[in-house]
């Protein structure tokens, strides 16, 4: 028998990243996980916040490599002390084998990633097709016009008249007479000739800017509990995010109501509980109120949306139809979504059948049951604005 | 070398340590030990110890997986990696101190001797480990690289091959008859039984075997089986398919072995250890070292204990037996030394436990038998008169191979429709469908036409048909 030892070469150490090629495909192939659970991630309560810089982490289910592998009834056999007892209970039943040995039991694969927030919205909205939107211009707004000088012209009005110009041409045109002509008679006068007038010219200069206002609207009436509220806000997460790729400058303002509206802070508008009965109308017409007063539809652009149970006060319908139809006038989309999360019955009457009476076509209901709803409502949600914007 | 050692002072170890390999009757390959650092060992692990091996994204995978733990000191990396060629090769960590290196050592030695010896690795051909890994990866890299192939279609190969490279053969001392024999046998089978009466009864009617079957016997390898009988294969699939399969017959040993082999290891390290007569400092670093490797693992099974400990048995068991035991077998000829030698050259995990774990081993190491109730992993049996040999049968399921559901190739043609039929032999343990699922779509991938896998779910026969891109559960009726 013989022994051989190999020093350790510094100098190989790009032996020691032989991996590299293959983490890089693993990532990939990550990525391309993210982007097909999308909706699943999207629904995780950690990324719901508005720092747009964050590094977030995201729990995926790794790639798997899947074998055949015995299931939860393979019993197994384990050492444990002399008092341990049947019927003890020693751990959870997903354990997550420890992967090392092949033919282990079945882990929940799950590991964390680093994404960044915005990589995370550019994939989702891959997803949507964003090409497709991006296409259409940015609806802009003509927000200032000015009028600046720019050049001189022969012609105008007479207000324009640039004096000092007109003097100076026409002592131009006088020397040049003069020096053509030495002899000739001079005159006693050398009167301006219509050729001297200078006019400043000026040509209007519109300042065009995209400006967007989400208004979410929350009911937040007894009948909202937090499952209720966790899938309005992911809902008004989404929103945000889509409206800000495509404005330069985006606003949130949050209206919470339930027989009165109240404009909050984002804080006390996901957070704060209120109880009591429900006028959908209220919170309308806050949002209208406040769109009239700062967010005037000719410099914004108007995106509303709206999420109750659907719980509303028979008496408020009405009023609360009027209210939406003009909201709907003034803003680029207007939705309204309807959470009902399952099993929660349907002991209230459901506002989506009376909304439909309002004939709006940028606006549209949505009926969100589970998270996994809330992407493709999204989706259907924007199909409405797309649809607005090939007609414009 | 930052570290606290020099390649001279291993040496001196290794010199001492080796000879007390030789006093004791270990017979291991040539060694060759490689100092690396903690990512080279990280890679290391991640390629099986090969210093060259194919590339996929599952080894990306467990390299993130393995450096987050490591970086987050959730679990250390081991202190040895050795793999099974010849000459044997091993990894030290230059970081470590000089007593985990001597120990690193010593237990290298007691792997590579069982390398050698076990029965078991007759068939991985140690001596060409190194090329045979080497030569895989430059094919596979090699279809990588060819523009007609490239790097998608080698891996929606690659991806399905693993899934299914451990439905393979487990025994490999056992012999695979050539198809010629199996046609044999199967008219062998079917003429009739020799009727010492055959004056007085009436001749049996011959019923001609069919032979056009396929396969004649049920097969057991998968990928080999898929290679050779789907017509729509190209040479490379066909190769890659092989490789992988290769592979997965080098480690079959290995799994197959791994409380043994790790069993035998601690005890030869232990004891050459024991007979170096370290200074002080090191010999309680040993101490403390040795016990965190071989502290039974609560709840789970820990293979360096668990084998340990049976090893120690066997070898105190021979030397005093016990004086009923004495009364029983007669005397023993055989010495401790000599039955732990023997043992290690002709057992694997499951027939080691069936024939060594005793009663008293089981009561002693409190082992206990745990069934999943309701997501919680429950307690059912614990080892007292009733329950030990149950808790030890579910021990010898969950070694080695047993871990790996049977699943065989039963006709290739089912309902003359080239349908692939599997029969999963159940054992009491339901297949996981989630993962059967996925592994069916993988299987119908090479197949390239249905695939059915009659096996129980939840106390019922069923067919699991995998065609047109989705699963459907069938009963059998």
């Amino acid at each position: 028998m013989s022994t051989v030892f190999r020093s350790y070469d510094s100098s190989s150490g790009q032996r020691s990243d032989r991996c590299a090629g293959d983490r890089q495909r693993h990532r990939e192939k990550v990525h391309e996980a993210i982007r097909q659970n999308i909706a699943d991630i999207i629904s995780e309560e950690s990324i719901i916040g508005k720092d747009r810089d964050r590094i977030i982490k995201v729990p995926i289910r790794g790639v798997k490599e899947y074998r055949f592998v015995y299931g939860d009834n393979a019993p197994g056999v384990g050492q444990g002390g002399p008092d341990t007892q049947p019927g003890q209970v020693i751990g959870k039943g997903e354990q997550g084998g420890d992967g090392q040995q092949a033919g282990d039991r079945p882990g929940v694969d799950y590991y964390e990633t680093d994404v960044a927030l915005d990589e995370l919205i550019d994939m989702m909205f891959e997803d949507l097709e964003l090409p497709y939107l991006e296409r259409k211009h940015l609806r802009q707004m003509e927000v200032e016009q000015l009028y600046r000088r720019k050049g001189y012209r022969k012609k105008g009005i007479r207000i324009r008249l640039d004096k000092r110009r007109t003097a100076v041409s026409r002592v131009k045109r006088k020397k040049a007479v003069q020096r053509a002509d030495a002899f000739a008679l001079r005159p006693q006068r050398f009167p301006f000739h219509k050729d001297d007038l200078v006019y400043r010219h000026t040509v209007t200069q519109i300042r065009r800017e995209s400006n967007a206002i989400v208004v979410c609207i929350m009911d937040t009436s007894g009948s909202m509990d937090t499952m209720k509220k966790y899938l309005a806000r992911s809902f008004f997460f989404l929103l945000y995010r889509f409206v800000c790729t495509k404005y330069q400058n985006v606003e949130i303002v949050f209206v919470a109501h339930h027989t009165e509206a109240t404009e909050v802070t984002e804080d006390e508008f996901f957070h704060k509980g209120e109880a009591g009965g429900t006028f959908i109308s209220s919170g309308y017409r806050k949002a209208l109120e406040i769109i009239e007063q700062r967010y005037h539809p000719s410099l914004w652009n108007v995106y509303v949306f709206h999420c109750s149970d659907g719980d509303n006060f028979e008496s408020d319908n009405t009023a609360a139809l009027q209210a939406a139809k003009e909201l709907a006038a003034v803003s680029n989309l207007f939705g309204y979504g309807e959470i009902k999360p399952l099993g929660s019955g349907y002991y209230g009457s459901s506002m989506i059948q009376f909304f439909s009476q309002l004939a709006a076509e940028n606006f549209q209901t949505v009926q969100i049951q589970r998270k996994e709803d809330i992407w493709p409502a999204f989706k259907g949600f924007l199909s409405r604005e797309r649809a607005r914007d090939d007609a414009a | 070398m930052p570290a606290g050692f020099t390649i001279q002072e291993l040496e001196s170890w290794n010199e001492r340590i080796a000879a007390l390999v030789e006093k004791f009757g270990l017979d291991p390959y040539p060694q060759e030990f490689e100092i690396c650092d903690h990512e080279q060992m990280l890679a290391y692990m991640v390629y099986s110890g090969m210093p060259s091996h194919y590339p996929h994204w599952s080894y990306g995978k467990n390299f993130e997986k393995l450096k987050t733990l490591y970086d987050y000191g959730v679990s250390g990396l081991p202190y040895e990696m050795v793999i099974n060629s010849n000459p044997s090769i091993a990894y030290l960590m230059r970081d470590n101190s000089l007593l985990l290196q001597v120990l690193t050592i010593a237990h290298v030695y007691g792997h590579n001797d069982f390398f050698k010896n076990n029965f078991t690795f007759k068939s991985t051909r140690a001596q060409y480990t190194i090329e045979t890994f080497k030569a895989h990866a430059n094919r596979i890299r090699h279809y990588i690289e060819d523009p007609s192939i490239g790097l998608e279609k080698v891996e929606a190969i690659l991806d399905a091959a693993h899934a299914l490279s451990l439905q393979c053969r487990r025994n490999l001392a056992i012999r695979k008859p050539s198809q010629e024999e199996d046609v044999e046998r199967r008219l062998a089978e079917s003429a009739p039984a020799p009727d010492p009466f055959h004056s007085i009864h009436r001749r049996q009617d011959y019923i001609a075997p069919d032979l056009n079957r396929v396969p004649l016997y049920p097969e057991e390898d998968l990928l080999l089986f898929i290679r050779d009988h789907n017509p729509l294969f190209s040479d490379w699939e066909k190769d890659i398919l092989t490789i992988v399969h290769e592979e997965a017959q080098y480690f079959i040993p290995q799994i197959e072995t791994k409380i043994m082999n790790e069993g035998w290891a601690s005890f030869w390290h232990k004891r050459i250890l024991d007979s170096l007569e370290l200074p002080q400092g090191m010999q309680l670093e040993f101490v403390v070292r040795h016990n965190q490797v071989l502290s039974p693992a609560r709840g789970s099974i820990n293979p360096y204990h668990l084998g340990m400990k049976v090893w120690e048995d066997i070898e105190g068991r021979w030397d005093k037996p016990a004086l009923d035991e004495k009364r029983d077998t007669g005397a023993k000829p055989k010495t401790g030394r000599e039955k732990i030698f023997e043992v290690r050259e002709v057992e694997r995990d499951a027939s080691f436990l069936r024939r060594y774990l005793t009663e008293e081993l089981i009561r002693e190491l409190n082992l206990f038998e745990y069934q999943s109730r309701g997501g919680d992993q429950v307690v059912a049996r614990v080892a007292d008169d009733d329950n030990w040999r149950a808790i030890k049968e579910t021990l010898i399921k969950n070694v080695g191979t047993g871990t790996i559901p049977v699943i065989k190739i039963e006709d290739a043609d089912f309902n003359k429709n080239r349908v692939l039929f599997l029969r999963h032999y159940h054992d009491g343990r339901d297949l996981q469908l989630e993962y059967a699922e996925k592994t069916l779509r993988y299987l119908h991938r090479l197949w390239s036409r249905e695939v059915v896998l009659e096996t129980e779910v939840n106390g019922k026969q069923s067919l699991l048909c995998f065609v047109d891109d989705k699963l459907t559960i069938k009963p059998v009726h």
